[in-house]
């Protein structure tokens, strides 16, 4: 019971920081929300010095449905990055779009306490409790801007398409349960290694993935990204588009890894058709867009499907390139969402594209910043997203030539070629943002300066973004650890 | 040279990231964008330029032309040990190296006065693209070959974008898209080579035999990559946009430099790695090569555009270097390699003479012309002189070129042989077209009327390739020597290794 208490403590601390936060909150008359702002970003280092305290050798909690290991650490550690930076970023936001409400940083704490569950869930009751505890949080956080219709529709439209994948993700999980005798991960595995696969069983399968790919807001369930992204408040999105995605993926791999390692040729087809339909979607669509969240949404649903590339080769060197992916994606979203936050003219936030023309002129740091994330995304080298797109894909290549049992897969080939020029297209659109910022003239009168909040976190996220090619060794190294977790 | 020399372990990335230094001071260093910063731009971009220059010409120095391996190696792990900065030339690559350092002092010069706006960014670009360029080169990882083969497109895209012409944002694109998409698929083939070998290293994969099975497709994506770049007709489309759309110097480097990473690569990656499915394929080589060289010097006849007439040339000039590089002998290959390079310095010197005309008219129809002679004879000159090396006269480097490419080809196939000679004859029908609409005649326009000549700053510019051309022309060996022992080695290999497989190289026998 005690080394229980000791394996969940950074979730324990966060989830009672956070209520005491709460009561601060409510307590402090004048709702102010800078101070409750500032003590979460201290309960988050807090947290994170526990976390990253936790030793790397595997234990398990609560009857085994609580998992800590390198792989829980590594990517606990980006989901409280993610969190940490949106509340830094977010509070002039807050104070200027008066939305004062010392909830705010509250409701992403308990949104990280929710994530941070998922990453270790090793039983399907735990994935459940863990992700509803993240998912209600962030279906308040959507709608966080009362005032405005869009935010409102966007909440909504959140919670009703998230209720339901809810649904059938317990349905799923119902099946599996139903056709396995449990919900512990490591029992299933053992049960399938039996060779006991029914249809039933398959059937659970699809349905949890389903629900995984809307959380993880892969195509074909990605239909409400770019309206919450573009109706959230914008520090809201930046939030959605890192640490849930990431928490997300995490939780999916580990499903799928310790769940159901003995039926890779099942899941594989159905994260093949989510993945490549999810670059292609994500590609094309964002072609025709105007704003630039909706345009980030698409981007992201492209991204996830490029990470996915990395799962279907389901072997460790595939959950180390999504490990590489996933952090070098959040660091680069949260350094693009600076400057979209930044994005402002006499105090007013702008969202349309087109504002963005002749940047380069007037501020061409965050110019030049924006061009960086974008190619970065599009995955041209140098920068560090073209190594992320370089793992994913060397990933599925290598299982395309014999997989951990020897056995080849040629379809994947075409998988992978699909895949990488389907970035092409991608790049289309984000050599749009360059030569909209580079090229076009400056239409209307230039945009505010950059607050300096913003622009350290983009600067930071620039360096980053710039010199990973130079000294790519740490992150590398510990996302193998990280990876190795599941190949003992 | 001695190996040990502490010096010779970090000169490549010397000459690599020079330019990089130059252009963080450039960005740290130079404020505003008053005439004071714009001429500390242009000599601190000037300057650093020419100190690459100069450094890199202690390779030529300390190159050892007898021997056919790596010179001047750098080796260090990276990415985890996945991969490994590996640097070298041999004496292949030496050459454009050299031909990228002697280039880029000269593109600056050209952009001297043409450029006014945004000096600073547009400095920066092309020290960055000289780092890419010059990397493409030394790279001896495939991986590391293909972050620099890539990166080479954003200032590119930049300098066509911002600098550029009216159609500049088509171009742009059009230039970027086109060479990613066919880079892509060269980046999947690395990562099958890389797991069926074990390592990205380019020299250990140049002596592993890659089963008969895979080379066909391995071949068609790296042929996917460097036919864009070369570029070869069908897929040539996108050069005369980016041409026209560029700033001179830009044209001049797009020209001189980037289009030669295409050929480099057909030899560093596919004709020595290959060597079966290039026996298998030369055929589709060949009938692009000579339908580029027909087919584009049609076009070139029937251009208004002078850079766009120059530009189809080029694709033309390319055709043989890709028939010379496929003859697979000695003398076609060193051909190809010399067309190459004399290519570098010819078309270089066309885009900067076009640019010394645009500066005062600032247009490049040729029908705003006519008549130059009277008022430009030193352009008249040095426009001649360059029309006829790009036609291919004995006595300019052009000549040397052609002339070895077809005799390595009509080795192979004196159809063939025959179809691309009648490419000379072409050349010298728009190369010699345009120049007495341009040069000869009277001057009639009453704008050309107060043109003046050539200045100082223009005269030194073009000087060196002035010199070049002509001592490339009648003393060859001074470029042959060097890659000699290379060449050899490489077209050794491949008919060794069809040996081995039991086939000849086109039915002829070595």
């Amino acid at each position: 019971m005690y080394s229980d208490i000791f394996s969940i403590l950074p979730e324990i601390i966060l989830a009672i920081g956070a209520m005491l936060l709460l009561m601060i909150g409510v307590f402090k008359k004048d709702g102010e929300s800078s101070v409750v702002g500032i003590l979460s970003l201290g309960l988050i280092i807090i947290t994170g010095m526990f976390v990253y305290m936790q030793p790397s050798e595997p234990q398990v909690a609560f009857n085994d449905s609580f998992t800590i290991d390198a792989f829980a650490r590594f990517l606990k550690i980006l989901v409280l990055l993610g969190s940490f930076v949106v509340i830094y970023m977010s509070n002039e936001y807050i104070q200027e779009a008066r939305l004062r409400y010392f909830e705010f940083p509250i409701l992403i704490l308990l949104a990280t306490v929710g994530m941070m569950l998922m990453i270790s869930a090793s039983d399907m009751m735990g994935l459940y409790l863990g992700l509803e505890l993240q998912s209600l949080s962030l279906y308040v956080l959507a709608s966080f801007h009362r005032r405005s219709i869009k935010s409102s529709e966007a909440g909504l439209k959140y919670f009703v398409l998230g209720a339901l994948s809810s649904g059938m993700l317990l349905y799923g999980i119902s099946l599996v349960y139903g056709m396995t005798g449990s919900t512990h991960y490591s029992v299933i595995a053992t049960v399938l290694k039996a060779g006991d696969v029914n249809i039933g069983l398959i059937i659970g399968l699809v349905f949890i993935m389903a629900a995984m790919a809307f959380k993880i807001s892969a195509a074909p369930f990605h239909m409400w990204t770019p309206d919450v992204y573009e109706g959230a408040p914008t520090p809201v999105t930046a939030f959605f588009a890192g640490a849930p995605k990431v928490a997300a993926m995490a939780l999916l791999m580990r499903l799928i890894f310790e769940a159901f390692p003995h039926i890779t040729n099942h899941w594989r087809q159905i994260l093949v058709f989510m993945s490549l339909v999810s670059m292609v979607l994500g590609a094309f669509a964002a072609i025709g867009q105007t704003n630039i969240k909706r345009l980030v949404a698409y981007s992201s649903i492209a991204n996830m499907g490029a990470i996915l590339v990395g799962l279907v080769a389901g072997t460790q060197f595939g959950i180390s390139s999504v490990l590489i992916y996933l952090t070098i994606y959040l660091i680069t979203t949260l350094g693009l969402f600076a400057c979209i936050l930044a994005m402002k003219r006499e105090g007013e936030m702008v969202e349309d594209i087109s504002q963005l023309a002749g940047l380069s002129k007037n501020n061409l740091l965050m110019a030049s910043l924006m061009g960086i994330f974008f190619l970065s995304l599009a995955g041209i080298p140098p920068f560090a997203g073209f190594w992320a797109k370089f793992y994913v894909f060397s990933a599925v290549i290598d299982t395309a030539r014999g997989d951990a049992a020897g056995v080849a897969h040629p379809g994947l080939y075409w998988f992978a070629a699909i895949g990488i020029v389907s970035t092409v297209v991608g790049a289309f659109y984000y050599l749009r943002m360059v030569k909209i910022m580079f090229f076009d003239e400056a239409v209307i009168d230039t945009l505010d300066p950059m607050h300096g909040k913003l622009q350290f976190i983009a600067v930071l996220a620039g360096i980053f973004t710039i010199f990973f090619i130079f000294f790519p060794d740490p992150l590398i190294s510990s996302a193998q650890i990280a990876a190795a977790s599941f190949f003992r | 040279m001695n190996p040990d020399l502490f010096i010779f372990q970090y000169l490549l990335s010397a000459i690599i990231f020079a330019p990089v230094i130059g252009a963080l001071i450039l960005l740290l260093l130079v404020r505003g964008d008053d005439e004071n910063a714009q001429n500390s731009a242009r000599s601190v971009a000037l300057w650093t330029t020419v100190f690459t220059f100069l450094i890199s010409l202690s390779l030529l120095y300390f190159f050892d032309n007898a021997t056919a391996e790596f010179q001047f190696v750098e080796k260090r792990n990276w990415m985890s040990g996945l991969l490994s900065y590996h640097l070298g030339v041999d004496g292949i690559s030496v050459m454009f190296v050299i031909l990228t350092t002697f280039l880029m002092p000269i593109s600056i010069l050209a952009s001297w006065s043409s450029i006014r706006v945004r000096v600073k960014e547009y400095m920066v670009a092309f020290l960055l693209l000289e780092t890419f360029m010059v990397g493409v080169f030394c790279a001896l990882d495939s991986v590391l070959f293909y972050v620099f083969f890539e990166g080479s497109l954003i200032p590119m895209f930049l300098i066509i974008g911002i600098w550029g012409g009216k159609n500049r944002v088509y171009a742009s694109y059009k230039f970027f898209l086109y060479t990613l998409l066919g880079s892509v698929l060269m980046l999947l083939a690395i990562m099958a080579m890389y797991w069926e070998t074990g390592t990205t290293d380019i020299p250990t994969m140049l002596k592993y035999s890659f089963p008969a099975s895979m080379q066909p497709w391995l071949w068609f994506a790296f042929f996917a990559s460097f036919s864009v770049k070369m570029p070869m007709w069908p897929v040539h489309t996108w050069l005369p946009d980016a041409h026209v759309e560029a700033p001179t110097a830009g044209s001049v480097i797009l020209a001189a430099v980037l289009l030669k990473m295409g050929g480099y690569g057909f030899l560093r990656f596919s004709i020595p790695m290959f060597p079966l499915a290039t026996a298998d394929f030369a055929w589709i080589i060949y009938y692009l090569s000579v339908i580029a060289i027909i087919y584009t010097s049609l076009v070139a006849l029937v251009q208004e555009d002078m850079k766009k007439l120059i530009a189809y040339s080029s694709v033309a000039h390319m055709g043989y270097v890709t028939l010379g590089m496929f003859s697979l002998n000695v003398e076609g290959v060193e051909g190809g390699i010399f067309q190459m390079l004399s290519h570098g310095i010819v078309s270089g010197a066309l885009f900067l003479a076009v640019g010394v005309v645009y500066d005062r008219m600032h247009t490049r129809e040729i029908k705003a012309y006519g008549g130059l002679v009277e008022r430009m004879p030193v352009f008249a000159f040095v426009f001649m002189l360059f029309t006829m090396a790009n036609v291919g006269l004995p006595g300019t480097s052009g000549f040397v070129g052609e002339f070895l490419v077809l005799l390595g080809i009509f080795k192979v196939n004196s159809w063939i042989a025959l179809l691309a000679t009648t490419g000379v004859v072409l050349s010298a029908g728009y190369a010699l077209y345009l120049y007495r609409r341009v040069v000869f005649g009277k001057i009639e326009k009453p704008a050309l009327q107060t043109i003046t000549d050539m200045n100082m700053r223009e005269i030194v510019t073009i000087g060196p390739l002035v010199i070049l051309t002509i001592l490339f022309g009648v003393y060859p060996s001074l470029m042959l020597d060097i890659m000699d022992v290379s060449v050899k080695n490489l077209v050794q290999n491949y008919h060794s290794a069809l040996e081995a497989a039991g086939m000849t190289h086109m039915g002829t026998v070595k």
